[in-house]
């Protein structure tokens, strides 16, 4: 595997990707901020200066606080307090854990069935081969969000109103990254092809090297770049994706509330002026997603791969 | 007598990340009316760079740093963007090297024809029609209306570049700058289309640059040559003189690589040492210096300035007057 | 061409039979459609003349004929949470979601195509770059943000909009149109920013790059060379030669405006066929859900197949030789 990442590491420095990333202030803003975002959901249990989840540090008589600065304003709660009295900061902080959490476990696991699934598509072909893209080719008419949305539907269907809120968490990530699968599937699968008509393949294929074996040395190094690039930018697309379908109210369970839901739940309240629950929630978010498809952007711009 | 074309002392610079580099360095030629001028040289020599000067059609990243084009006594190297559509087209043609792309594929034939008619001179659709009939049987082409209804993609490779050469010549110009006109076509059909080319500007009175890397084709065409090395002008003057005794150097391995040339094979292909340097790493002194077999001491710091000798026109130091003396220090 | 527009015909009934069977086995087996349509006193008898009525202890094959069969002639069963046909249902809100959707592509394409070709033109001008960081956020933004942010400037801060419903129709031949009002209209604007923003910008940075791939291609040069002047070449040229995969892309993105319209809808109460969905997935009502895909699943494969027969019509290589290039 050293020789393969070598090769990779070697392509990264042939595409200057050290030298466009100090050249571009875009991706130097977006990757710290995605760090700092990163890091805050991290360490959310420390540096919260509240736990909104533990019911007996909650007094009902201190809901919808407006924000320390404002008139009314408490100074233990520096953004102010939501419905039900809770610290808004440190919601914000336990929902971006959790937003974060559920785009990244999607999104690997959409990277480990996609990847997979490419390569026996390229590798095996025929009949799997043509079930798999066959398949890709049917989902890939439809948008992720409703793909994700109508699983999530037919999850809840099936599951019932009575499973845990772990099973639900569980099930949303599946509705998310099945939606993502394709993208893995068609650049693999097209790498695999390339690289399998190859005469290196075909000798490591001669002298007895297994086929696992070949699709491990030889193809995935050459498909970790268009993979990375497709995981950032599918990164910001799971979590816009979840906190939409959170917002629905499809999303995460209701005792685990992440960005989308604390904006679900301040939507309610946008009228009768309590707009900071909705507000600084959505600048986080926004934020979020702005800055991971910044990098993303940038990554897909420096690593140039030939994404299917 | 006033060169239709003349260019003197033309520099062009191209910005890169390394910072900006010199593509053209201070090249001066003339065409005289209806004279066909051939521009040979390796490929990265400029050739192209200086065609697209002189039409206005550099590319974003190109400047022209110093130096003048002058076409029949107005100066257009610095023309404001209005005057030079007018130049484009009506006083100056170009050809370029693939038909296959020269054309856009989704308008007709005709329609390209009669557009760009219309473009230079005050004719109704009608009569921009007859006269792109005319054009398509001048440059062979039968003018039924189903060719000129039909799609780029509907002709052969050298039926294109014939339509290329109509549309060149549609707005009835004084030069046409013919880069690579025969590159990406079929040998079978080079033959043909330079001949046609020849013909057509010869039947007109326009004055030709013909760029390209083929000295047979030069040899075939040219009234005069003008060879380009590393964006500098190595040799110009009369075809005839340069074949017959090539002075510099350069030309001499240009003509000893050429099988046509160089008559019959026993006499053995000889291929010039080295490879071009790019337009990064050219060297100080001559830019041939490095792959000369007879590169003096002085070849390669001092940069031989552009010299007669015996009608043609050379850069280089081996026919300087007081080379030998040179040679001695 | 012909073969090219009957293979596409075949792959859009492919999809098609795909999706009928997946909203089948959705219909099938997600819950038993028995209980969902009887309550908890009907006996287990009872159930079983019912199951016997409805077909449900035919063979599996019959029952997906049956279930083709009947979405064809646009019996989609009754709703386990109104009791009432679904096909009516979606007819009610059908011209709510198609009126905005109209209104959100126009929106799209008419800021869309020209900002583009203004910032492909003058890629390094400073409105582009401007541009360019807007629509970069206008791609990143959940579109429920954007949607809630325009509410909060133009209905709760500034006043100006309504932020939720239709305003007042008019009913012209069991269609409800909310184009004849004033109150309407005004209704229309909110929302429809908010679903056609992403395509817009989808469009706008579609069409500038196309454009800036254009530019330097040898039949522009060409085209310059010979003098044609800059408004010929700009927007006859080149944007001729964009066309294809705007078209293409436009094209699909009006089916994701058409899914994406259930965002749009929950946040503005617009009573269309993208709330009826929500709810229905809210309440596992699984024929509704299962009409609502196969409907949107038509909608895409028409569109599609009206892509490619666009296609054909635009670009001659397609349409004299047969198969695209």
């Amino acid at each position: 595997m050293s020789e393969a990442s070598a090769d990779f590491w070697k392509r990264v420095a042939d595409s200057d990707l050290l030298y466009s990333f100090r050249r571009s202030p875009g991706a130097i803003i977006a990757a710290v901020v995605t760090l700092g975002l990163g890091l805050a959901a991290l360490l959310a249990p420390w540096i919260a200066p509240h736990d909104p989840f533990d019911p007996a540090g909650l007094s009902i008589l201190d809901n919808f606080l407006p924000p320390a600065w404002e008139e009314g304003g408490d100074a233990r709660f520096l953004l102010g307090t939501d419905d039900q009295g809770r610290d808004l900061l440190s919601a914000m902080l336990y929902g971006l854990r959790i937003s974060l959490a559920v785009g990244f476990a999607s999104v690997i696991l959409a990277m480990i069935v996609g990847v997979w699934l490419g390569l026996i598509a390229g590798y095996v072909g025929g009949f799997a081969d043509v079930i798999i893209m066959r398949v890709a080719d049917v989902q890939m008419t439809f948008p992720a969000i409703l793909i994700a949305l109508l699983l999530a539907g037919i999850f809840r269907g099936t599951a019932g109103p009575g499973s845990s809120d772990s099973a639900t968490m569980m099930l949303l990530i599946i509705s998310i990254s099945l939606s993502f699968w394709v993208q893995y599937a068609r650049t693999v699968r097209g790498s695999v092809l390339v690289q399998a008509s190859k005469e290196y393949v075909e000798a490591a294929r001669l002298i007895g090297v297994s086929s696992i074996g070949i699709m491990v040395r030889h193809i995935l190094p050459n498909v970790l770049a268009p993979v990375l690039v497709i995981a950032t930018i599918n990164l910001a697309l799971a979590i816009i994706i979840e906190a939409t379908l959170s917002f629905l109210g499809v999303g995460v369970p209701s005792g685990r509330p992440s960005l989308g839901t604390l904006i679900r739940i301040g939507n309610d309240y946008l009228f009768s002026g309590e707009w900071w629950i909705t507000l600084f929630p959505g600048v986080l978010l926004g934020v979020l997603a702005l800055s991971v498809n910044l990098f993303g952007d940038w990554l897909r711009d420096a690593l140039n791969p030939k994404l299917a | 007598m006033t060169d239709l074309l003349s260019v003197s002392d033309l520099t062009i610079d191209i910005s890169t990340r390394r910072g900006e580099l010199r593509a053209i360095d201070g090249v001066s030629f003339g065409i005289g009316r209806g004279e066909v001028l051939g521009v040979v040289g390796e490929s990265g020599a400029g050739k192209s760079m200086l065609g697209n000067a002189v039409i206005g059609l550099l590319p974003a990243r190109a400047r022209i740093a110093g130096g003048q084009v002058w076409l029949d006594g107005d100066r257009i190297d610095a023309l404001p963007r209005a005057d030079l559509q007018h130049l484009r087209g009506a006083r100056i043609g170009m050809i370029f090297q693939d038909p296959q792309t020269s054309l856009n594929p989704l308008y007709r034939i005709g329609d390209q024809i009669t557009q760009t008619i219309r473009t230079h001179r005050p004719m109704s659709q009608t009569e921009a029609l007859d006269e792109a009939r005319r054009l398509l049987t001048e440059v062979g082409i039968s003018a039924s209306s189903e060719r000129l209804a039909a799609y780029p993609h509907q002709f052969s490779g050298g039926m294109r570049q014939r339509v290329v050469i109509a549309l060149a010549l549609a707005g009835n110009p004084e030069l046409v700058i013919a880069d690579e006109p025969t590159t990406a076509l079929d040998v079978s059909v080079q033959a043909q289309i330079i001949k046609l080319l020849k013909r057509l500007c010869q039947e007109r009175g326009v004055a030709v640059m013909l760029i390209t890397h083929d000295m047979g084709v030069i040899a075939e065409t040219a009234d005069r040559v003008c060879v380009l090395y590393a964006g500098r002008v190595a040799e110009i003057g009369a075809v005839d003189d340069v074949l017959a005794r090539p002075r510099h150097p350069y030309t001499q391995g240009l003509m000893a690589a050429n099988p046509t040339l160089t008559g019959p094979l026993d006499d053995g292909l000889r291929q010039i040492p080295g490879s071009m340097p790019t337009i990064a790493a050219r060297p100080k002194g001559c830019a041939f210096h490095p792959r000369c077999s007879e590169a003096l001491a002085l070849c390669r710091d001092r940069r031989p300035p552009l010299i007669t000798a015996q009608k043609v026109e050379c850069s280089c130091f081996l026919y300087h007057q007081d080379s030998q003396a040179l040679k001695a220090t | 061409m012909v073969s090219f527009i009957f293979s596409r015909l075949m792959q859009a009934i492919a999809t098609m039979l795909v999706v009928t069977l997946i909203a089948f086995v959705l219909f099938r087996y997600v819950g038993d459609p028995v209980n969902q349509m009887v309550g908890i006193e009907t006996s287990l008898e009872q159930r079983e003349t019912l199951r016997e009525q409805l077909g449900l202890n035919d063979s599996m094959s019959v029952q997906y004929l049956r279930f083709v069969v009947r979405a064809l002639h646009l019996d989609f069963g009754v709703s386990y949470q109104q009791k009432e046909a679904v096909s009516a249902m979606i007819a009610q809100r059908l011209p709510a979601t198609l009126e905005l959707t109209l209104v959100s592509v126009i929106f799209a394409i008419g800021f869309g195509v020209p900002l583009g070709v203004l910032s492909g033109l003058h890629p390094r001008s400073l409105a582009s770059r401007a541009f360019m960081v807007l629509s970069l956020i206008g791609v990143s933004l959940p579109t429920f943000l954007i949607g809630i942010l325009l509410i909060f400037v133009f209905s709760v801060q500034l006043g100006w909009l309504p932020s939720f419903g239709r305003g007042e129709t008019v009913l012209i031949g069991g269609w409800s149109t909310g184009f004849l009002t004033s109150s309407g209209l005004q209704s229309l604007i909110l929302p429809s920013i908010t679903l056609g923003l992403f395509q817009m910008t989808l469009i706008m940075r579609l069409v500038r790059s196309e454009i800036m791939e254009v530019l330097p291609t040898d039949y522009i040069k060409f085209a310059r060379a010979r003098g044609l002047s800059d408004r010929v070449i700009h927007f006859g040229h080149a944007l001729r030669n964009t066309m294809i995969p705007v078209i293409t892309v436009t094209g699909l993105q009006i089916g994701s405006i058409i899914a994406f319209s259930i965002i749009t809808e929950t946040v503005f109460q617009w009573p269309g066929m993208g709330l009826l969905f929500l709810q229905a997935v809210q309440n596992v009502d699984i024929p509704v859900m299962a009409a609502y895909l196969m409907l949107i699943a038509f909608l895409f494969v028409t569109i599609n197949l009206a892509v490619d027969l666009l296609y054909v019509t635009v670009d001659p290589r397609i349409r004299l030789a047969g198969t695209p290039a």
